[in-house]
């Protein structure tokens, strides 16, 4: 019982100079650790390693709910059968639209929400305070509002711009912009939030300086303070990339995939849960995985340096 | 003087613009709401007359009821055992000196970074070979699962902030252990929890892909999965106006607690996902 008492200086201390064999206190407290750690570990590799392999498993049979004939195994038939299909092509599109648009704008508007937070002095807590407003809706609720705003019969939009009875969904490229619009006001408070953070740790005093030394705004905006916070650009950037990249639940409430608006993650939710086509909807969330680790893994063999500063920033 | 005075002024213009920004598509929800009968085609944005019609139909709305019942329950079960488990994961890593540190917050990290979409396939099929499917804990479990990443990492933030050797100069003062740690350690954390649970009760509450996947019926399908397959009162009705009030229903209280909360929440998710 003393053990779990011991002061952490000197656990830190230890830390540096490893003892040649392990002491009873340090045992035990591994051991502790590995006890505490045990339930969340197991608990959240239960629920994705191992129905992650049974997607994998599954993607080999040809296997579909309705179907009688049961499961029968097929190879990579369904991964043939999937990327094969335009569809699946045009569903990649539409998502690296999505994200693209979203992800780019969110950042230059979470950038500017984020410079007028950190600078306003009246009204700082009110206004602090609402752009959680849309952090706290439920992204459904959004997605509604949303598609309310530009719906033909009922939306004030079209009233507002002036466009009579233009039917934002009846196509393409206006459903989604709706769809983006949605994605964007959603997401960008959280971004600003996260780069308001970051602004708080830029130095002050450098700023000053190059003031002093007669920099305009732009030369502070680009040499002084995005450097500096490159870090929480990378972390906001990483984290949207991948949230945009499966993008479902707006597309779900304001189009259900009409108008050639499907994305990826709604098509892993038609084949697997609208046609129980476990099968092929098993190959689609494997592609749909590995998608995302090789977005993953691109940000983070690009920018490691960037994303080592993050860790360098943790006492 | 001017200049100043000039700015000030940007400065509050650039406030209100992020206050019409953030609260507009609520205020446009709340119209819609409060509309009657045909007014919701009125195309306009603030109701010409208003009622509260639509709050009446939607309570008598089973499949509201039931959803909401749902929600509150699962997200409330689910926020509870993830906030447990996460507290033993931060303890160990803000306390402890044992290798695997680095590990768990990875794996918790990638887990965060889950195309949880991939898993509705394999899940369904599992869920309906136990009988977790269309159930609450079929529903609970993921939510642990997925809510957990954000509780390990936003919980060890604040638990690395706690001076731990107050509770051994508690001790040295006279306390027994326990005492000590009750009496310093719990108050000091305390708030960090209670942030932690806010996040993770938020993140059950959100959440779609499974409510929609694993669920058929009002026995355990959540409110956003409801909301989305909601009909309206007849077939012949457009239920706009009733999602619009069940909307206001289920967004109010959330809202309320976030602006109660919101210094703890912005601590809460930025020292969680810039400072880890």
């Amino acid at each position: 019982m003393t053990v779990t008492r011991e002061p952490p200086a000197r656990a830190s201390a230890r830390r540096k100079a490893p003892p040649l064999e392990l002491t009873d206190r340090a045992l035990h407290e591994r051991r502790l650790g590995w006890l505490l750690s045990a339930p969340a570990f197991i608990l959240m590799l239960a629920v994705t390693a191992y129905p992650m392999a049974n997607a994998v498993y599954l993607s080999t049979f040809s296997y579909r709910l309705t179907d009688p004939a049961g499961k029968e195994f097929v190879g990579l038939n369904n991964y043939l059968v999937v990327l094969t299909d335009p569809l699946w092509w045009e569903d990649v599109g539409t998502t690296a639209l999505i994200t693209l648009v979203t992800v780019s704008l969110e950042l230059v508007i979470g950038f500017t929400l984020a410079m007028v937070m950190h600078k306003i002095i009246f009204g700082r807590r009110t206004v602090r305070t609402s752009i959680l407003v849309p952090y706290g809706i439920i992204t459904v609720v959004s997605a509604f509002a949303w598609r309310y705003a530009f719906a033909l019969d009922s939306g004030f939009v079209n009233n507002w711009l002036g466009l009579g009875d233009f039917d934002w969904f009846g196509q393409r490229w206006s459903a989604l912009v709706a769809i983006c619009a949605s994605e964007i006001w959603k997401t960008t408070p959280f971004i600003a939030l996260l780069l308001l953070a970051g602004l708080a740790q830029v130095p002050g005093s450098l700023i000053e300086a190059a003031h002093v030394d007669g920099a305009t705004f732009r030369q502070r905006l680009f040499k002084v303070i995005i450097p500096n916070m490159k870090a929480a650009i990378m972390v906001a950037l990483l984290f949207r990339t991948l949230d945009a990249w499966r993008v479902f639940d707006n597309v779900f409430v304001m189009t259900a995939g009409a108008s050639g608006t499907e994305t990826l993650s709604f098509l892993a939710y038609r084949q697997n849960i609208t046609r129980v086509a476990l099968g092929v909807g098993s190959a689609v969330s494997v592609l749909l995985f590995l998608s995302v680790l090789l977005i993953a893994f691109i940000f983070i063999k690009g920018f490691k340096t960037d994303l080592g500063q993050v860790r360098g920033d943790r006492r | 003087m001017t200049t100043t005075r000039r700015s000030q002024v940007a400065w509050i213009i650039g406030a209100i613009l992020i206050l019409l920004y953030t609260l507009t598509p609520i205020a446009w929800m709340i119209s819609l709401s409060l509309k009657p009968g045909d007014d919701i085609y009125n195309k306009q944005f603030l109701p010409t007359d208003w009622s509260l019609e639509n709050y009446r139909t939607v309570f008598q709305t089973d499949l509201f009821t039931s959803a909401l019942r749902n929600s509150i329950g699962i997200s409330f079960i689910s926020t509870a055992f993830s906030v447990i488990i996460a507290m033993f994961v931060a303890y160990a890593i803000a306390r402890l000196d044992f290798p695997g540190k680095k590990v768990i917050l990875s794996v918790a990290l990638a887990i965060a970074m889950f195309p949880v979409i991939s898993l509705i396939g394999p899940l369904f099929d599992m869920w309906r070979a136990v009988g977790l499917f269309d159930t609450w804990l079929g529903l609970i479990i993921p939510y642990i699962s997925f809510t957990l990443p954000l509780s390990i990492w936003t919980l060890s933030a604040f638990f690395r902030e706690i001076p731990w050797e107050m509770e051994q100069a508690a001790q040295v003062d006279g306390a027994t252990p326990w005492q000590a740690f009750r009496r310093v350690i719990v108050p000091l954390a305390a708030p960090g929890v209670f942030t932690t649970a806010i996040i993770a009760f938020f993140a059950g509450w959100n959440d779609f892909v499974f409510g929609v996947s694993l669920t058929s019926t009002d026995a355990a399908r959540p409110v956003p999965a409801a909301l989305a397959f909601f009909t309206g009162a007849s077939q012949f009705q457009q239920p706009t106006a009733a999602i619009a009030a069940a909307s206001v229903v289920v967004t109010v209280p959330i809202v309320i607690v976030t602006l109660i909360f919101q210094r703890r929440i912005v601590a809460g998710l930025t020292s969680g996902a810039v400072k880890g």
